[in-house]
């Protein structure tokens, strides 16, 4: 290869040696404006990307919707602040659904750090809703430690794995759950999940057992984008439905805010509601910043070994 | 404990009759004849290699990999970073991780070289310093033992791995090994590892993890790779021999997935009535659903 | 001896615990060993944090590379303690309003709440965001298509990353949706394929493996084979 700085192939090489050598933080730095831009962008005008949902998360959608007014539902928050980013956008739509569905809702955590996020989200979603009261409507079970050994204490004795609620309340004296001895007692657990333990073992300890004989118990999980395959192979045996990563959230959003007009056309949504498709944006040119710096990555390696091969 | 205690106790663990005591819980037949073909396809196993026949198992380049991976530290005068995962010994991929780290602390004390293995749990710490005393003891190394080299960070995940990148960034180690039950971290500690130039080994069965590992570290081993670890690196027959146990039950499974999804196929094919509710009855019985 | 009494003791418990799956009075038993192991697990705490103040320590007092960090860490980690263990500036509950120690710490307002929401998440949040920095450094330097595999992956990676954004419907929006012949070329139905076909095949494939590993590195324990983890060596 000659070395002349005038020769155009000499010039080409150099360059794209130099880009396969680049130091990683100028593509830290495209990445940062690639997701700051969008949010910007979304903050300004609202826009949103239209969803259409695929047939997990409408499967996860209708097994709330087939609650009749008044059922059970345990929400599990196996998540902490650091996936709070992917998971709570899923764990706000689920809780608004159920509170539109007027659906009683008891919320517990096998996360340790978890424990402050459900009541940030209940508070967050029902507020000072009167028709909502704690105790009667939705109740905080906070944090239980013991991993499997929790959820498998709950499948035959739920009491004994909670004996009380998050403010110290007796179990026998929370109004919503005087009649409940065991986990097949909740008409449906959903599991918002980033990892251990979470849906995987839900479905392992909790949901399997009551499908070989008795009361299969419905299931529906959230995970983020990283788990989502790993709970593919449950789906539709033992779960009724799943919410992947923020787009499986986004999904969800999308059918809850279309029924929410539709039962109050005139009302606009309130933007907490659509924090995941708000999220989509950034994820959309995140996702082709990916693509490009993948075909630049392999311009640059086809071309060195064209180069080579001509050596 | 009184009969009285233990029949209270069945009642409350959901017992399905009023009158006598349930002692098989229902629906775990399948489970239990699983359990039985395990048993015996691995201790038959075991008993087959104790006899003397060989077993050949294939390459795993990570594993051949680590004798370079020690030495190339040792060259270069920079220590050796072992990461057992971030779960407790409750977990068995962590207990695996345990056993490799023997191994690779013996060779790095064969070969004179430093190994630092911080800690998400105080458990793991402990089994750790056990482990690595006991191989440097192997290698006649005592005097080279430093307990301090092996200890706790957080068990928080994120705070862990700012430690462990903020170490790799000073410390600069020449080989990272990562061998255990990885989550979200997995990625920074590996490409930290690239950054620094390391060579890197990883092994998990996280499968949502493996990828970061294959794309990031320069061997991975994978799924049960990783649990065949410790019998690779040993050659002992009892392990061997858990190895050809193994794939056994896996040859059982393959011989059932393809008997039952032929007759699945059947059932679909042929709109049968019986041969349809025989699978429908199979799959709930496996806790399918 | 210290050694085969551990391996019995490990023995037992596991074999307790295996029974406990398939023998309904014993259930109680498996409860209680979790019990067990959570009380160790919190008593090794105090061990973690006395080793975890040690080795902070003797970082600062040899000044070594980074001890700066060592001194928050251990700033950090006296404060939080502090702040928990004494229920700093928490308002007695409201049941109970003579008592000091009554409130609940992590209630909206509390020190140990502010620690939460102001330092813990916040750090914790971005840690993690860090992952999409380095997916995008990862992509760059090892996505390259070496061979017929590589191809494969990358090929498989471009319908999955545009097929779960708006621009993979819009690249393929001209495909009818209404077509069934045609309609699982639109990349957000590629991508579907992909995760429920594929994907579902490999990851059970390799689930089953790693769930046949898992007895068998669990059986070489419970029998007592493999006693490596408690520091036999070879």
């Amino acid at each position: 290869m000659a070395s002349n700085p005038h020769n155009s192939n000499a010039r080409h090489g150099t360059f794209l040696s130099r880009l396969d050598s680049i130091d990683r933080r100028w593509i830290f730095l495209m990445m940062a404006l690639a997701v700051a831009g969008p949010i910007i962008w979304v903050g300004i005008t609202g826009k949103t990307f239209p969803e259409t949902p695929t047939p997990a998360v409408q499967g996860a959608f209708d097994a709330i919707e087939r609650l009749p007014e008044g059922s059970r539902v345990l929400v599990s928050f196996d998540f902490d602040p650091a996936s709070a980013g992917e998971l709570q956008p899923m764990a706000t739509a689920i809780i608004h659904h159920c509170a539109m569905r007027k659906l009683r809702i008891c919320g517990m955590t096998l996360w340790a750090p978890g424990g402050p996020l459900i009541g940030a989200t209940f508070t967050d979603v029902i507020g000072n809703d009167p028709t909502y009261v704690y105790g009667v409507n939705f109740v905080d079970l906070g944090y239980q430690s013991g991993n499997e050994g929790v959820m498998k204490q709950v499948g035959t004795d739920f009491p004994r794995a909670f004996p009380s609620d998050a403010r110290s309340t007796p179990f026998a004296q929370v109004p919503m759950l005087k009649d409940i001895h065991k986990l097949t007692d909740f008409d449906l657990l959903v599991s918002v999940s980033a990892g251990y333990p979470g849906s995987k073992e839900w479905i392992q300890y909790g949901v399997s057992p009551t499908m070989t004989g008795g009361k299969p118990l419905p299931f529906v999980a959230g995970a983020t984008g990283v788990q989502t395959p790993q709970l593919i192979p449950y789906y539709p045996g033992q779960m009724a439905g799943v919410l992947g990563a923020i787009k499986g959230a986004a999904e969800y959003e999308s059918l809850v805010n279309t029924k929410l007009r539709s039962m109050d056309s005139g009302k606009p949504i309130a933007p907490k509601f659509q924090e995941a498709q708000r999220r989509m944006a950034p994820q959309l040119v995140a996702h082709v910043l990916m693509v490009g710096l993948i075909v630049v990555g392999n311009v640059i390696y086809f071309a060195g070994r064209r180069k080579g091969a001509h050596v | 404990m009184s009969v009285a205690t233990i029949l209270l106790l069945a009642q409350e663990a959901g017992a399905e009759s009023s009158t006598a005591v349930t002692w098989f819980m229902p629906g775990k037949g399948v489970l239990v004849v699983a359990l039985v073909v395990v048993v015996v396809a691995v201790l038959g196993s075991i008993l087959w290699a104790r006899a003397g026949h060989s077993i050949v198992v294939r390459k795993i380049a990570g594993l051949d990999a680590v004798d370079e991976a020690v030495g190339r530290a040792t060259e270069m005068g920079r220590p050796i970073l072992f990461v057992p995962g971030i779960q407790d010994m409750d977990n068995i991929q962590t207990v695996a991780g345990i056993t490799i780290l023997s191994k690779v602390a013996k060779t790095a004390a064969e070969y004179d070289a430093d190994i630092e293995v911080p800690n998400t749990r105080s458990l793991v710490m402990t089994s750790a310093r056990e482990a690595v005393h006991a191989a440097y003891l192997s290698a006649g190394r005592t005097d080279s033992y430093n307990p301090d080299r092996i200890y706790y960070v957080s068990d928080e995940q994120f705070a862990f791995v700012a430690y462990t990148s903020g170490l790799m960034a000073r410390k600069r180690p020449a080989a990272c090994f990562y061998f255990g039950c990885f989550f979200a971290e997995s990625l920074i500690l590996a490409e930290n590892g690239n950054a620094i130039g390391a060579i890197q080994i990883a092994g998990t069965a996280e499968t949502t993890q493996l990828p970061f590992f294959v794309a990031s570290c320069d061997y991975t081993l994978i799924g049960e790779e990783f649990f065949a670890a410790s019998a690779y690196l040993s050659g002992e027959p009892d392990q061997l021999g858990t190895l050809l146990g193994q794939d056994m039950i896996k040859a059982v499974v393959w011989v059932m997935i393809a008997v039952v999804t032929l007759v699945a196929t059947i059932a679909a094919v042929t709109e049968s009535a019986g041969v349809t509710q025989f699978i429908t009855n199979l799959r709930v019985s496996m806790g399918g659903g | 001896m210290s050694r085969t009494v551990a391996a019995l003791v490990a023995s037992i418990a596991g074999l307790v615990m295996v029974l406990t799956a398939f023998v309904q009075p014993l259930g109680f038993l498996g409860s209680a060993v979790v019990d067990w192991f959570n009380v160790l697990a919190a008593i090794a705490f105090v061990l973690g944090g006395a080793n975890l103040l040690k080795m902070n320590l003797m970082k600062i007092s040899a000044r070594e590379a980074g001890w700066g960090y060592s001194a928050v860490t251990l700033a950090a980690f006296l404060l939080t303690l502090a702040v928990g263990i004494l229920k700093v500036g928490v308002h007695p509950d409201a049941m109970h309003p003579n008592v000091a120690f009554s409130g609940d710490k992590e209630a909206v307002g509390a020190p140990f709440w502010w620690l939460y929401e102001y330092a813990m998440s916040p750090i914790t949040s971005t840690l993690f965001a860090l992952l999409a920095f380095y997916v995008a450094s990862a992509a760059f330097r090892a996505f390259r298509a070496k061979n017929t595999a590589a191809i494969l992956l990358l090929g498989t990676a471009f319908i999955v990353l545009l097929g779960r954004v708006y621009v993979g419907v819009l690249i393929t929006s001209w495909i009818p949706a209404d077509n069934a012949w045609v309609a699982w070329l639109r990349l957000e139905n590629l991508s579907s394929i992909i995760m429920s076909v594929f994907n579902n095949a490999g990851t059970r494939a390799m689930m089953i493996g790693i769930a046949i590993g898992v007895a068998a590195t669990s059986l070489k324990i419970l029998v007592g084979l493999d006693r490596s983890y408690l520091g036999q060596g070879d």
